[in-house]
């Protein structure tokens, strides 16, 4: 087990591709890090620095207490899942786990004895003499798993391990490699582009943009505290609400609507300089329908153009000011496509951005 | 000349024109029979015409060739076995037998192996198709113009004349005496020197038909077995070796039935002297140069009696592939 340290790391393709732009980033021993963003932003490129099948350009890149810049893939002690799995396809699955540790010269019976419990742990028992031609989607996905645990690695990495699976057996496995986490307390750093994902797995949550390191925390530091537009963007689901406002004369105006606001969020904007431009960020499910008594909140109306039932709750689109707007509400409230409503947002759950900047005012 | 414009116009326009109608009319035939029997004969009806000319061009002439092999040189006389007699008794033939063993077991270590080596290095390298072109260049030289290309590389001249040859030249400046490179008879050294011409040709096969094999690995088995702890070596010996074998088996295979065809290099380069002859070249001679048909055709027989088992395990592995698929 180890710590893993990006120390300003980048990493350049040819073409002035910067995939990794100056990383600074701390794993925890034993903590479970997923390194979350969109398609393109570098994870996979910062997870193959730290494998080593990337030579970073600049930075230093440490494994506990070692500087690892220099040290190739197969001495820094680390596993890896692959997107693709990369099981071996001419080996039998209990070949496929065994690989590794004949490598090491460990003896037959240690070797055995290491196989077979991965093997019970991951239920893979039965299948242990097949070929992974022979094997289901996600019975490979947990021989790519088996293959890195009986390695017993410092740090394991592993590559959107769940992509290639199907819904219900997504959910499975990321149980099983939470618990699997539980019982090893191997330091783990994950990637996905799923922020469901992240949000369950992770004790915290990096999230990367075009290469750039944009907010690290816990998943509910990232709801609650996100640090600019773009995290609040990606963290939470349906996505967050943002409209743009005015500042004039110490109001708030949303298009002709004016915007009462109280606490934090009104002594930020007040704070502006007069005309400019402020990003209000609120939670489809903080909405609720203004009932005249909640005084704590920012009112505006909406009309209803779109009501997706989803049992027990309706996802309600709704149009406020020339603004799209989501919001999550019971499913008892009989909106109806057409309605004229009142929207409101406790103050408390409300966000606020520069939108030049994009950071976040208030959080 | 304008016979021949006529000639040639018919082919043209004739070929295709009864090939269309050839197909027009077996479209025609299968109206006729029930809907669901028509997928399985169709195909039948389309490998027809392949099948008539394979039969008339390869199947005939070996029937002929087989029904020869009992009969005497002019082809009247039935002798039985006679023909084979003589060639289990002859040591000439034997001597061929020899060497196509020879040529059989070396020319395909050669050529696998320095394919295997060449497109294994050639792919880590930044030109690796210009290198490619390069060792692939000698199997589109004819056979007959490498085996006189090579002459001169073998070339020698007594001691003190002035060496022409590349090899004698390139040993005279390391100072020691012209080898005369094609005249050794002690352990096959002349048969040996033919077995590199033919396996410079065909390295260049291999290193493709490798090369490609190569390349349709997934990179992420190399990364991962890297992580697992192989080194290069063990990363080629664990992973990337056992994914070439089927590869590697067909090149084989191709190289065994090419070197048990061995001909033009020993015809062209030594004509068979000195202890060099092969089948093929024994055959050649019985036929063309002693008019013993007899004979002549119970060689073929022998060479095809020693293809046959080499065919039926490549087609064995084609179906054991095609099964894991
Ligand atoms: N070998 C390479 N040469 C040049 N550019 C590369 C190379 N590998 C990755 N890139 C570029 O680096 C950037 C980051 O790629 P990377 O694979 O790390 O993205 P990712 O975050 O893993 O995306 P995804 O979610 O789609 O897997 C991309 O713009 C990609 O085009
Ligand atoms: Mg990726």
């Amino acid at each position: 087990m180890a710590t893993v340290t990006f120390d300003h790391v980048y990493k350049r393709f040819p073409g002035d591709v910067v995939a990794v732009n100056d990383l600074n980033l701390q794993v925890a021993d034993g903590e479970f890090l997923v390194l979350v963003g969109p398609s393109g932003c570098g994870k996979t490129t910062a997870l193959r620095c730290v494998a080593g099948l990337e030579t970073i350009s600049d930075g230093e890149l440490s494994i506990g207490d070692q500087v690892v810049n220099d040290v190739a893939p197969k001495d820094r002690d680390i596993a890896m899942v692959f997107q693709s799995y990369a099981l071996y396809p001419h080996m039998s699955v209990y070949d496929n786990m065994a690989f590794g540790l004949k490598l090491r010269k460990m003896s037959k019976t240690d070797i055995d004895a290491r196989v077979r419990e991965a093997a019970g742990i991951l239920g893979l028992d039965r299948y242990l003499d097949r070929k992974p031609k022979a094997l289901s989607g996600g019975q490979r996905q947990r021989v790519a798993l088996g293959r890195a645990i009986v390695r017993e690695p410092k740090v394991f990495l592993m590559d959107e391990p769940l992509s290639n699976l199907d819904a219900k057996l997504r959910v499975q496995t990321r149980a099983e490699i939470a618990r699997i986490h539980r019982r090893l307390g191997t330091t783990i750093v994950y990637v996905t582009h799923d922020q469901v994902e992240a949000m369950t797995m992770g004790d915290r949550i990096a999230v990367m943009k075009d290469g750039l390191l944009q907010q690290i925390g816990t998943p509910e530091e990232l709801y609650t505290h996100p640090a600019n537009l773009f995290v609040a963007g990606f963290i939470g689901s349906p996505a967050m609400n943002f409209v743009t406002v005015t500042t004039a004369g110490g109001e708030l105006m949303m298009g002709e609507t004016k915007l009462s606001l109280g606490g934090e969020p009104a002594r930020v904007a007040a704070a502006q300089t007069p005309g400019k431009n402020l990003t209000i960020g609120f939670r489809p499910e903080h909405l609720v329908l203004a009932n005249g008594s909640d005084g704590q909140a920012m009112r505006f109306p909406a009309v209803v153009d779109v009501v997706e039932y989803l049992g027990n709750e309706e996802l309600i689109h709704a149009r406020a000011e020339g603004n799209d707007i989501v919001a999550l509400l019971p499913s008892d409230r009989k909106v109806k496509a057409g309605d004229n409503v009142e929207l409101a947002v406790p103050l408390d759950r409300l966000f606020v951005f520069d939108p030049e900047t994009e950071k976040a005012l208030v959080s | 000349m304008t016979d021949k414009l006529i000639t040639a116009a018919i082919v043209v326009v004739g070929v295709p024109g009864v090939l269309i109608g050839y197909i027009w009319a077996t479209e025609q035939v299968l109206r006729i029979l029930p809907e669901r029997r028509r997928p399985a004969i169709r195909p039948w009806l389309w490998l027809a015409p392949a099948l008539a000319f394979l039969a008339l061009f390869l199947v005939y002439p070996m029937i002929g060739t087989i029904l020869r092999s009992f009969q005497d040189s002019l082809g009247k006389t039935f002798v039985g076995l006679d023909n084979f007699f003589w060639f289990f008794g002859s040591a000439d033939a034997l001597s061929a037998l020899k060497n196509n063993l020879l040529w059989l077991i070396f020319l395909t270590l050669f050529v696998v192996g320095f394919g295997l080596l060449v497109a294994v290095l050639v792919d880590k390298v930044k030109y690796e198709s210009f290198a490619k072109s390069v060792i692939f260049v000698p199997l589109a030289i004819s056979m007959v113009a490498a085996g006189v290309i090579w002459l001169y590389m073998y070339q020698y001249k007594p001691p003190g004349a002035v060496q022409t040859g590349t090899l004698n030249a390139a040993v005279g400046v390391a100072g020691l005496g012209p080898i005369p490179w094609l005249q050794i008879e002690d352990f096959s050294v002349n048969t040996f020197m033919l077995i590199i011409v033919m396996a410079w040709m065909w390295t260049g096969f291999a290193m493709v038909i490798i090369s490609a094999a190569l390349k349709g690995i997934n990179p992420e088995l190399m990364e991962a077995a890297r992580m697992d702890g192989a080194t290069e070596w063990q990363v080629f010996r664990g992973i990337v070796f056992p994914l070439l074998v089927p590869t590697l088996v067909v090149v084989s295979t191709t190289m065994i039935i090419t070197a048990l065809k061995a001909f033009d290099v020993v015809f062209t380069m030594t004509s068979g002297n000195l202890n060099t002859n092969v089948i093929a070249n024994e055959m050649y001679a019985e036929m063309f140069k002693f008019g013993q048909y007899g004979r002549a055709s119970a060689i073929a027989v022998v060479l095809l009696l020693a293809i046959i088992p080499i065919m039926f395990f490549n087609i064995g592995r084609f179906r054991a592939q095609e099964a894991v698929r």
